[in-house]
């Protein structure tokens, strides 16, 4: 009971972060019906920019957590939302209006590009940070085994929560949050009614990368490396739960990554830690064959 | 207010627009008839510019929007009832129309929402149901009323009237007269059923095959010979 309750503590974690990642995904292919392979990436420069933050501030001399906190998630949020809007300008909106596949060879082309960018810059080495928020307390102790919740889950849970939160309810209540359903669900309509689609389309690479820049900050603060390689298998995990939630669906993202991230984790707790991603895939192809849809997403809205 | 010249459009090879003549003054109801394909629909779409030109000229109180992207075009005070409605299905009655009020001041906003609850008084009941639910007459209410929020100086209309039922239908035509006498909107109609549309309107143009083959005053076409043969009779 005790192990258990250590591994949904540890699953509603790693969830979080893949449901910050699955939310760009799912916004960008509710607006342009593409899935942006080069999010990931721009998740893993989240990361990266995170790192040199915190690393600089130590060395001005900035240590008190909070404000430290709240700098970099600033900083990483900015500087990653601008490499979304760049990669959407670059990449795909030049492609706009051609074949399916233009775009998606172009996205895969962005992400490798990214990659090795970043490679370059940073080197092809595993980049370690000093331990940011420390300890945590126990929660109760069953059977010799002592479940542990660190400071740090609880911050990344908490803060996923308030930013989940509040981005349901811009998308809901905003003007540019029914600009983006708007073009979701008949782009040209839009259009034709004043909005500026190529600007909310933007708008959706953007937003989506400032969630994916803190999931970044917060993977660096939960594990203390950061790698090149890392944009990688967390996107196609994050993919895994946007597809899983509904792809286009908000919730679905957020719910889809939630799972993803307990199959992980109990999967390696109580099976094999070698088989844990086939383990995601093959609870993705389940739920396809019994609800093409996703476990939230709207059937496809017939097109006039 | 509208001037289309030498107007050219294509969907890949498909040339829907083969060189396009037509005006619209302000203040007139014009009616465009003509048989399914002619390339209507492409037109009013192509006013709005999607698709964009091949070639031609556009010109809204005398200046060009040719060129212009859509949202532009809109903000200058054309608006769109598309065919086919294109109401989001996934949003509320409410949202539809606040949408549709992009292009207009924020503080006109109330007014205009009390305006059009005014003339169709379905949609204030409906207002948070979401348009997917509604029946076909009250998305196309919901259409022409979401085109109304823009504070538009011109009104496209294409075929209003297409699948409802001979009452709502006109209620309908009813409607298109009302907003063009009392509020001053210029009408460019695009419809099927020519004999009200010939009716209701000013004048009228014929198209077929991408081109405008005939024009007149409603009468004039009414009256036409070859119009009753291809689109009155038995139509
Ligand atoms: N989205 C489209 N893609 C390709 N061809 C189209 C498209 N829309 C219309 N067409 C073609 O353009 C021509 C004119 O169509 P349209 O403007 O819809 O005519 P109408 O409204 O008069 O029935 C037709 O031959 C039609 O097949
Ligand atoms: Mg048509």
């Amino acid at each position: 009971m005790a192990y258990f309750l250590q591994q949904l503590i540890n699953g509603i974690t790693l969830g979080a972060i893949y449901g910050l990642i699955a939310i760009g995904y799912t916004m960008v292919y509710g607006i342009i019906g593409m899935i942006n392979f080069a999010h990931g990436e721009i998740y893993m420069i989240g990361a990266f920019i995170s790192v040199i933050c915190f690393t600089a501030l130590g060395l001005l001399g900035i240590t008190w957590v909070p404000l430290a906190l709240l700098i970099v998630l600033v900083i990483a949020m900015v500087f990653t939302a601008v490499y979304g809007w760049t990669v959407e300008r670059i990449a795909y909106r030049p492609l706009r209006g051609s074949s399916r596949l233009a775009p998606l060879i172009s996205a895969i082309g962005m992400s490798i590009f990214l990659q090795n960018d970043v490679q370059l810059l940073q080197g092809a080495r595993i980049k370690p940070l000093q331990p940011v928020i420390e300890g945590g307390f126990i929660l109760t102790e069953m059977d010799g085994f002592a479940v542990h919740l660190g400071y740090i889950q609880i911050f990344i849970v908490f803060l996923t929560v308030v930013l989940m939160a509040l981005f349901s309810v811009f998308i809901a209540r905003t003007d540019i949050g029914r600009a983006q359903r708007a073009c979701e669900q008949d782009r040209t309509m839009a259009g034709l009614l004043g909005v500026n689609v190529d600007r909310t389309i933007s708008l959706a690479f953007v937003m989506g990368a400032a969630l994916a820049a803190v999931a970044g900050t917060m993977v660096v603060l939960y594990y203390g490396v950061v790698h090149f390689y890392i944009g990688f298998l967390a996107g196609i995990k994050a993919f895994t739960a946007a597809v899983l939630g509904g792809i286009g669906s908000l919730p679905g993202a957020m719910l889809g990554g939630l799972l993803i991230g307990l199959i992980e984790v109990f999967w390696s707790a109580y099976f094999t830690i070698e088989y844990k991603d086939v383990a995601a895939y093959s609870i993705l192809v389940l739920v396809l064959i019994f609800r093409p849809t996703g476990l939230l997403g709207k059937p496809e809205v017939e097109k006039v | 207010m509208l001037k289309v010249s030498g107007l050219r459009a294509a969907y890949g090879p498909v040339e829907a627009l083969q060189g396009v003549d037509v005006d619209v003054d302000a203040g007139e109801i014009v009616a465009l008839i003509g048989a399914n394909g002619a390339g209507k629909s492409t037109l009013l779409m192509t006013i709005c510019g999607a698709p964009r030109a091949r070639s031609g000229r556009i010109e809204f109180d005398g200046r060009d929007i040719t060129r212009l992207p859509t949202f532009e075009i809109v903000r200058l005070g054309i608006a769109q009832v598309p065919e086919g409605r294109r109401v989001f299905p996934h949003m509320t009655v409410l949202e539809n129309l606040q949408i549709g009020a992009t292009p207009a001041e924020d503080s006109y906003f109330d007014d205009d929402l009390d305006r059009v609850f005014a003339m169709f008084p379905i949609l204030e009941e409906r207002r948070h149901q979401s348009g997917g639910t509604l029946s076909g007459g009250e998305q196309q209410v919901l259409a022409i009323a979401r085109a109304l929020m823009s504070r538009p100086r011109l009104l496209l209309l294409d075929e209003p009237s297409l699948g409802l039922a001979p009452l709502v239908m006109k209620r309908i035509f009813e409607i298109i007269k009302e907003i063009n006498e009392s509020q001053e909107v210029t009408i460019f109609l695009v419809e099927q059923n020519a004999y009200h549309a010939l009716r209701l309107a000013d004048r009228g143009y014929v198209m077929a095959n991408g081109r405008i083959v005939l024009k007149g005053t409603g009468a004039e076409l009414l009256a036409d010979e070859g119009v009753r043969k291809a689109y009155l009779e038995g139509g």
